[in-house]
């Protein structure tokens, strides 16, 4: 394999990269929408779908296979359905939108390595391993905007318009804290690629502990800029609590109201495959990517755990995108629906604030690490970030005027009143 | 014909079919998306070429301005593209039309087949990369790069007092 790998021409191999990002994605899909209906409907104390595949045997047992089936027949359920096209839509953006929105799903892994850069994984994973591979994913990532836009737009409907405009100005708004939260993590690696993110979370665990793995979320900068990019990841994917594009209690479905069938479940696919993806990119940059638990094996003496631990690592890093999804399913059972004056004072009054800072952080921490040695830099890390959050406190607590409503109802008695 | 040139014709095409798109289309929305359609093929004729920083930059940067833009054309211009008023043909379309044609002809033979036979130059390898260009950005042209900075943050203040005239 290796060697048919190695002799294989440049297009050969970048195809089967690719191949190997996309269809085990279209693969899972299903997968993943079954087990989001199955966990969502255990959280809130249903059973979900259960029945689909039922076989009943001879001897007349039933077996059914946890309604695993189900997301599949539900597939072919809106490939036969009737597709509706409304007769006042734009028709080529209308069209033109649900292909749109499935792109960015797809081409947002394109830098995210699956597996170490080793043995066979070398050739396989990840699809084009560019220098600026945090910067191509943001760059996709504000490309999703437009799918979801248009396809609002084409519909030459209200709710359709006002879901797209939502979407907009959600994605635009949480961008920005997005990007500045994995700037402290490039500039803390000191690479923008996405496997040396990786490599870099392989070392010691702050210099100092060699039988752990120096995760990102587990550094103090990390683990902030874990949670603001976590929020924004939710955020970019339209997802509860931030379904506000398609709030179906005000919108109807928001931006996907006019669309039916196919061009429907396109909509639907493309959204559960930039979860999963996200997911992916998620455990890349913040949790070792590859790596199953922190712990350097071959530190620890365990060199054969940690070649077992490269040959099973797309295995691993599966297992990490899964529990991050079912992290989203989680929020989704949890959270209400934000409103969307809270949307927008979340996103540019919490995050950005908190990204930006815990950025400056991470370039003084740099600097004194640079100058005094790690020691001092953690003691002036501490510092900065007690005398950042006393300010902010300070400074919510200038900027509260407390104003008590004060409503009086006298219930008067109409037949005194009379008199 | 090897891989990058092809890339570069199709990516070219696509550009410039899009570009004249952007004032050949009557609705201003689709007008923006050619807009977009065109830095995009840009960008991955920038990549191309090994210049990726400039290429994610252009995509970034470009898509995030216009789809600003698009947005406003979608909110405010809406209204204005269903009221089409039926243009007349106007004969005069045909000789505007020689008339490029002349000019293209003629441009295409003054700077066109000069270049026909030239060797392609390749950019300097790794040359495109953050590696190569951050250095260079952050000391010999410090300067220039955080006066731009401050030319865009004049931007937004201004933008903002023009948007708000009572803050």
């Amino acid at each position: 394999m290796t060697e048919w790998l190695q002799s294989a021409s440049p297009l050969t191999l970048a195809v089967i990269r690719a191949l190997l990002l996309v269809v085990p994605i279209l693969i899972l899909v299903p997968g993943l929408i079954w087990w989001e209906r199955r966990l969502l409907s255990w959280m809130q104390d249903r059973i979900g779908p259960n029945r689909v595949p039922t076989i009943t045997w001879k001897s007349g047992s039933k077996r059914s296979f946890f309604g695993l089936v189900q997301a599949l027949f539900d597939g072919v359920k809106l490939f036969l359905k009737e597709d509706i096209t409304p007769a006042s839509v734009d028709r080529k953006i209308y069209f033109f939108a649900p292909a749109l929105a499935l792109f960015p799903a797809f081409v947002l892994g394109g830098t995210m390595p699956f597996a170490p850069d080793k043995g066979v994984w070398k050739y396989l994973t990840p699809v084009a391993n560019l220098d600026i591979g945090v910067m191509f994913f943001l760059a996709v990532s504000s490309l999703g905007v437009y799918g979801v836009v248009l396809a609002g737009y084409a519909s030459n409907n209200k709710y359709s318009l006002m879901g797209g405009l939502r979407a907009s100005a959600q994605l635009i708004s949480y961008e920005l804290a997005m990007g500045v939260s994995l700037l402290a993590i490039v500039f803390s690696a000191g690479s923008l690629k996405m496997t040396q993110l990786v490599g870099a979370q392989e070392q010691p665990l702050w210099g100092v502990v060699p039988w752990l793995q120096d995760w990102n979320v587990l550094t103090p900068f990390g683990f902030v800029a874990a949670i603001v990019f976590f929020v924004c990841m939710v955020a970019e994917s339209n997802r509860a609590p931030f379904d506000l594009p398609e709030a179906e209690n005000e919108l109807i479905a928001g931006y996907h109201t006019e669309y039916s069938s196919m061009k429907f479940a396109v909509f639907f696919m493309g959204e559960y495959a930039a979860m999963f993806v996200f997911s992916g990119i998620f455990s890349c940059v913040f949790f070792g990517g590859y790596n199953l638990l922190p712990f350097n094996w071959s530190a620890m003496g365990l060199g054969a755990v940690a070649n077992l631990q490269e040959t099973l690592a797309p295995l691993t890093f599966l297992i990490k995108m899964a529990l991050f999804f079912t992290s989203f399913i989680w929020l989704r059972a949890t959270l209400p629906r934000l409103r969307y004056d809270q949307l927008m004072g979340l996103g540019w009054k919490t995050l950005l604030p908190v990204a930006v800072a815990n950025f400056i952080l991470v370039g003084f921490w740099m600097i004194m690490q640079d100058l005094y040695g790690t020691g001092a830099a953690w003691l002036s890390w501490a510092v900065v970030a007690v005398l950042l959050v006393a300010l902010y406190a300070g400074w919510l607590k200038a900027r509260k005027t407390t104003t008590i409503e004060r409503r009086t109802i006298t219930l008067v008695d109409p037949r005194r009143a009379r008199q | 014909m090897n891989g990058r040139e092809f890339v570069f014709l199709l990516c070219g095409l696509v550009a410039v079919a899009s570009a004249v798109g952007v004032v050949a289309f009557r609705s201003p929305v689709r007008s923006a998306m050619s807009l977009v359609l065109t830095f995009f093929s840009l960008a991955i004729i920038y990549f191309n070429l090994g210049a990726e920083l400039l290429g994610v930059s252009q995509i970034m940067v470009y898509a995030g301005a216009i789809m600003v833009l698009f947005l406003f054309v979608v909110m405010i211009l809406r209204h204005a593209g269903a009221e089409r008023t039926p243009e007349k043909r106007d004969p005069r379309g045909w000789w505007a039309g020689l008339g490029a044609l002349v000019i293209a002809i003629f441009l295409f033979k003054v700077f066109m087949l000069p270049l026909l036979n030239t060797p392609v130059s390749e950019a300097a390898d790794k040359q495109g990369t953050p590696q190569a260009i951050g250095p260079v950005l952050f000391t010999t042209y410090v300067w220039p790069f955080e006066v731009a900075s401050v030319l865009l943050l004049i931007g937004v203040v201004g933008s903002i007092m023009l948007a708000k005239r009572r803050l």
